[in-house]
């Protein structure tokens, strides 16, 4: 039952009119009062007049998936009242704009309706029409203040703290948050029984999205050149990496830049940018999303085998072809497996929260060097652009960069001759050196046949000899990369199998099974190629339940193809028409799976 | 393979360049193109270039993508950085290696299919970035390892092996890179290396993106009375504007030419350039009388060679990036890395 903290609010308005800023007012002045809490942005691939939400949960354990239907819907947009009020859950709260009234069809015996004259009052108090507008979102956060009991204080700071040196914006905020909230104060019984009481649980946290997250990490390892090409929903890393570059990385006296961001012309061009600048030894990095993923594959094919460091990350969204843009999904993991064409494979990275997409970030630059390949690390939609509840940013001063085997100056001057792809010891990595640092350390790269001197090859056996030691390579790399999240209880048969954002989801409706007296064991995939540990679980289970956001099960079938475990065993739970897992939902498809089993 | 492969051995009486190296030590693996192949003279206008302008070996970086004339690449400076590509795809891999390493010369190979048909949008883009390099487009009118089908340079009316004639109109690289905005352009032929070895210095020393056009033409498949890229046809049709003398910062030499004919132009790190104006009116940093002088010249036939515009006052990609003077690659990690205590105080921000 929702109650006191633990709620979720829906508000559907339409893009281009500002409620974004409104929106994030909102959700961090709850963060503010101790509350733990999530937003997530549904939004539409459009600048302006297409339908846009922002939902909200509000959850006192800090439970932070997405839990429809909801408790509380703001409808602002008229053209998306029926599916917005059909949204509402039994018992729930719908407050609309009244300056236009509800359609009767549109009434629900089950719902308490709440109308404010939003716009009305924002006509008669405001002059010109983008002010109107804009003022209008501040109205309903106004209404809201008063309706769930948000910290007036918590939410002027806030609008201090934002228009401190625009006093004519801070009075127009202030007024229209006044209208909103003194209307509700006057005609509704406040607060309503889904209100904010002031917790203390959110002083070790940050309110921070993924891309932004992602940025810091790339900033943090030293990354220096960066190539991108815009693209939805991946833009936002590149934005700030060059705002975080531009704060950290700018001489004071000089505004000489030590980092060099192209934006390409393409995504094809922008990997290549990342492979020359890997090859001579920069960290560097490339964001995208799949339709860029798809134009990149053959850069990546060559950095592959040529072995050239790079980091790809891949801000998932809903394929195939352009698909939905601006919706999430976890549908790249097949074909990032084996990217380009040949034989080929490659190491992944799946965080599941912006705090992990800065810490694999800076893992990646680590990862790619030591192992001399492409690295990618696969977000989402979902991690990318909302913002997520998560603990404080570290950093240990004491840790440096693993450029993994480069041979530097007096390295080369010891030795008779360099060859670049000689691997002298198990590992399976050959030592690399780095141009313009010594004579002795030139070679000719290539993404021709070549064979383990760096000569050109077409011969069989010194093909197979460097495309060999690349598989063991890779394969190597697979206990080094950051392992698998797993809780197991004792005599459990039963196991679940997931990957990246569902992470939240899945978690608590573990928990809630649990309580229930179903207990299933858990494991999230963290990186691929699979650890020993991923393995284990597979076989140790006489069942895994696989729950992944796409609609071909890729993780299962990748799980298949590495395990060599019977598909009878992987059972599929997927979510794919472009909106994050709720909990229920994955409550209703474990029940349903485990039924059937039974039957 | 056209030859056997030549021993290393070091004559004493090789001339020795002012860094101690003779041209011997700024050659490559054996071509192993057609015999007469135009890309091969362009690889030994290569070895004069750089042994003439004293560089390190090792901090030259060579790429290219895929095609004959990015074969070439392996067959000159043995001691130096060579990256073959992909197709089409070098001015990218060159655009990152630059970003990183502001410090090395590169020098980018190409072809016609590689520039003008898979690789144009990254031709142009490396121009508008103006990523300092020299990148020399051998160009022969055709696809030759995939065995004679026409190129995007090919000419209206000129005839493949088996005689069919061409009749899309092609893509000049001269003229786009002219309307692009870049900051050198110049076009010669293989077959005079009097004239090409002084524009590959100065390519490079230029400050910015060097374009030299080189018709280069294919022995095996587009050399035929019929064709517009042959020998015979450059060679009667050759018309040189404006050539240059490339005199290097510290070794001055005094040209020969009377009052008139030259002109000075100063390159971004003190070097000169002398044009020999071949044309008494031609201006070589006019690029609206460049690109009006290579169109008269097409009309009527004529392949117009030498420097064709310089502009040395351009910004290159660090320059309009604001990069700092040392190579990235060579920041400490010290400088990179904010920091706990800067991570701790950003974290403020996000409450």
């Amino acid at each position: 039952m929702p109650g006191v903290n633990d709620f979720t609010l829906k508000i559907g308005t339409v893009n281009g009119t500002g409620s974004a800023s409104a929106n994030g007012l909102l959700m961090q002045a709850i963060f503010r009062m101790g509350i733990p809490v999530v937003g997530k942005n549904v939004f539409p691939s459009n600048i302006q007049g297409l339908p846009t939400w922002y939902e909200i949960r509000v959850n006192k354990d800090g439970y932070t998936a997405r839990n429809a239907p909801f408790d509380l819907m703001v409808a602002m947009n008229t053209g998306t009242y029926k599916r917005d009020v059909a949204e509402i859950a039994k018992g729930g709260w719908l407050l609309y704009d009244s300056s236009w009234p509800l359609p009767k069809a549109l009434h629900r015996d089950d719902i308490t309706v709440l109308g404010v004259p939003l716009g009305e009052m924002c006509v008669e108090t405001f002059g010109g029409d983008r002010e109107r507008t804009l003022m209008k979102n501040i109205a309903y956060t106004g209404a809201l203040v008063g309706l769930i009991d948000i910290d007036m204080d918590v939410v002027m700071g806030m609008l201090h703290e934002k228009f401190s040196k625009k006093k004519h914006l801070l009075d127009s905020n202030d007024k229209a948050l006044r209208l909103g909230y003194d209307y509700v104060k006057k005609h509704f019984k406040c607060p309503l029984p889904i209100r904010l009481e002031k917790m203390d649980k959110t002083g070790d946290h940050i309110l921070i999205d993924g891309n932004a997250a992602a940025a810091l990490g790339c900033v943090y390892a030293g990354a220096t050149v960066g190539a991108w090409y815009p693209i939805t929903p991946a833009t936002s890393l590149m934005e700030n990496f060059n705002a975080y570059c531009q704060q950290f990385r700018v001489d004071k006296e000089t505004k000489k830049k030590n980092f060099c961001i192209v934006q390409a012309e393409d995504e094809l061009a922008a990997a290549g940018i990342v492979v020359g600048a890997g090859w001579m030894g920069a960290r560097a990095f490339t964001p995208t999303a799949g339709p860029g993923i798809s134009l990149m594959s053959e850069f990546v094919g060559l950095a592959y085998y040529a072995e050239v460091p790079a980091v790809f990350f891949d801000v998932q969204r809903t394929g195939p072809s352009t698909g939905m843009p601006t919706r999430t999904q976890q549908a790249d993991i097949l074909s990032i497996a084996h990217l380009s064409h040949g034989d080929t494979k490659h190491l992944m990275l799946f965080p599941a929260n912006p705090e992990e997409c800065f810490y694999l970030a800076a893992d990646s630059f680590d990862i790619a060097e030591r192992f001399q390949t492409p690295v990618f690390v696969l977000s989402d939609l979902d991690i990318g652009m909302n913002d997520w509840m998560c603990r404080r940013l570290k950093w240990d001063d004491a840790r440096k960069p693993d450029r993994g085997k480069v041979l530097s100056a007096p390295d080369l001057e010891k030795i008779e001759k360099f060859y670049r792809y000689n691997a002298t010891n198990g590992d399976g990595i050959a030592a690399r050196t780095l141009p313009g640092v010594h004579p002795k350390g030139s070679y000719f790269t290539r993404g021709s046949g070549h064979n383990k001197l760096g000569g050109y090859t077409e011969d069989s056996d010194e093909y197979r000899e460097v495309v060999d030691r690349i598989a063991r390579k890779i394969d190597a790399a697979a206990e080094s990369l950051p392992a698998p999240e797993i809780i197991t209880h004792k005599g459990n048969t039963v196991g679940v199998i997931t990957i990246g954002s569902a992470r939240g989801a899945v978690m608590e409706a573990l928990d809630r099974l649990r309580d229930d007296g179903l207990s299933l064991d858990y494991l999230r995939v963290r990186a691929f190629p699979f650890s020993k540990a991923v393995h284990d679980f597979v076989a140790s289970h006489e069942k895994c339940i696989v729950i992944e956001m796409n609609r071909d099960a890729q993780l299962r079938s990748l799980l298949i193809l590495e395990t060599g475990v019977h598909g009878d065993r992987l059972e599929s739970l997927l979510e794919y028409g472009g909106l994050p897992f709720g909990t229920g939902q994955i409550i209703a498809g474990i029940r349903g799976i485990l039924e059937g089993v039974k039957a | 393979m056209t030859s056997i492969t030549k021993p290393k051995v070091q004559h004493p009486a090789n001339l020795k360049n002012q860094i101690g190296r003779t041209r011997r030590d700024y050659e490559g693996s054996m071509s192993t193109l057609c015999a007469g192949c135009g890309h091969d003279s362009i690889t030994a206008a290569f070895v004069d270039a750089f042994w003439q302008l004293d560089i390190q070996p090792h901090r030259v970086a060579k790429l290219s993508g895929i095609g004959c004339s990015s074969k070439t690449t392996a067959y000159f400076i043995n001691e130096s950085h060579g990256f073959n590509s992909v197709h089409g795809r070098m001015p990218a891999v060159a655009t990152g290696a630059n970003a990183a390493n502001s410090g090395l010369y590169y020098v980018g190979v190409s072809g016609d299919g590689d520039s003008l048909s898979i690789g144009l949008g990254q031709m142009c883009h490396a121009i508008r970035r103006n990523v300092r390099m020299l990148y020399v487009l051998e160009n022969n009118g055709v696809y030759g390892l995939t065995k004679g089908q026409f190129s995007a340079s090919a000419d209206v009316g000129s005839k493949s092996k088996k005689g069919e004639a061409n009749i899309q109109s092609p893509i000049d690289p001269v003229l786009l890179a002219l309307t692009l905005g870049a900051t050198f352009v110049a076009r010669s032929f293989s077959g005079d290396k009097a004239q090409l070895v002084p524009l590959l210095k100065a390519g490079l020393r230029h400050g910015g993106f060097a374009l030299i056009d080189v018709i280069s033409p294919c022995v095996t498949f587009n050399d035929h009375d019929s064709s517009t890229k042959s020998y015979l046809y450059t060679r009667q049709h050759y018309h040189e504007v404006a050539s240059v003398d490339f005199v290097p910062l510290q070794r001055e030499i005094r040209t020969d030419y009377a009052e008139g004919q030259r002109q000075p132009v100063m390159m971004h790190d003190g070097s000169m350039v002398h044009f020999r104006k071949l044309e008494a009116n031609y201006d070589p940093t006019d690029r609206a009388a460049a690109i009006a002088r290579v169109r008269s010249a097409q009309e009527r036939g004529e392949v117009v060679t030498g420097l064709l515009y310089i502009n040395e006052s351009g910004m290159d990609m660090h320059a309009i990036n604001n990069t700092v003077e040392t190579p990235l690659v060579d920041l400490p990690y010290s400088t990179l890395c904010p920091g706990a205590a800067k991570l701790d105080a950003l974290m403020e921000e996000y409450r």
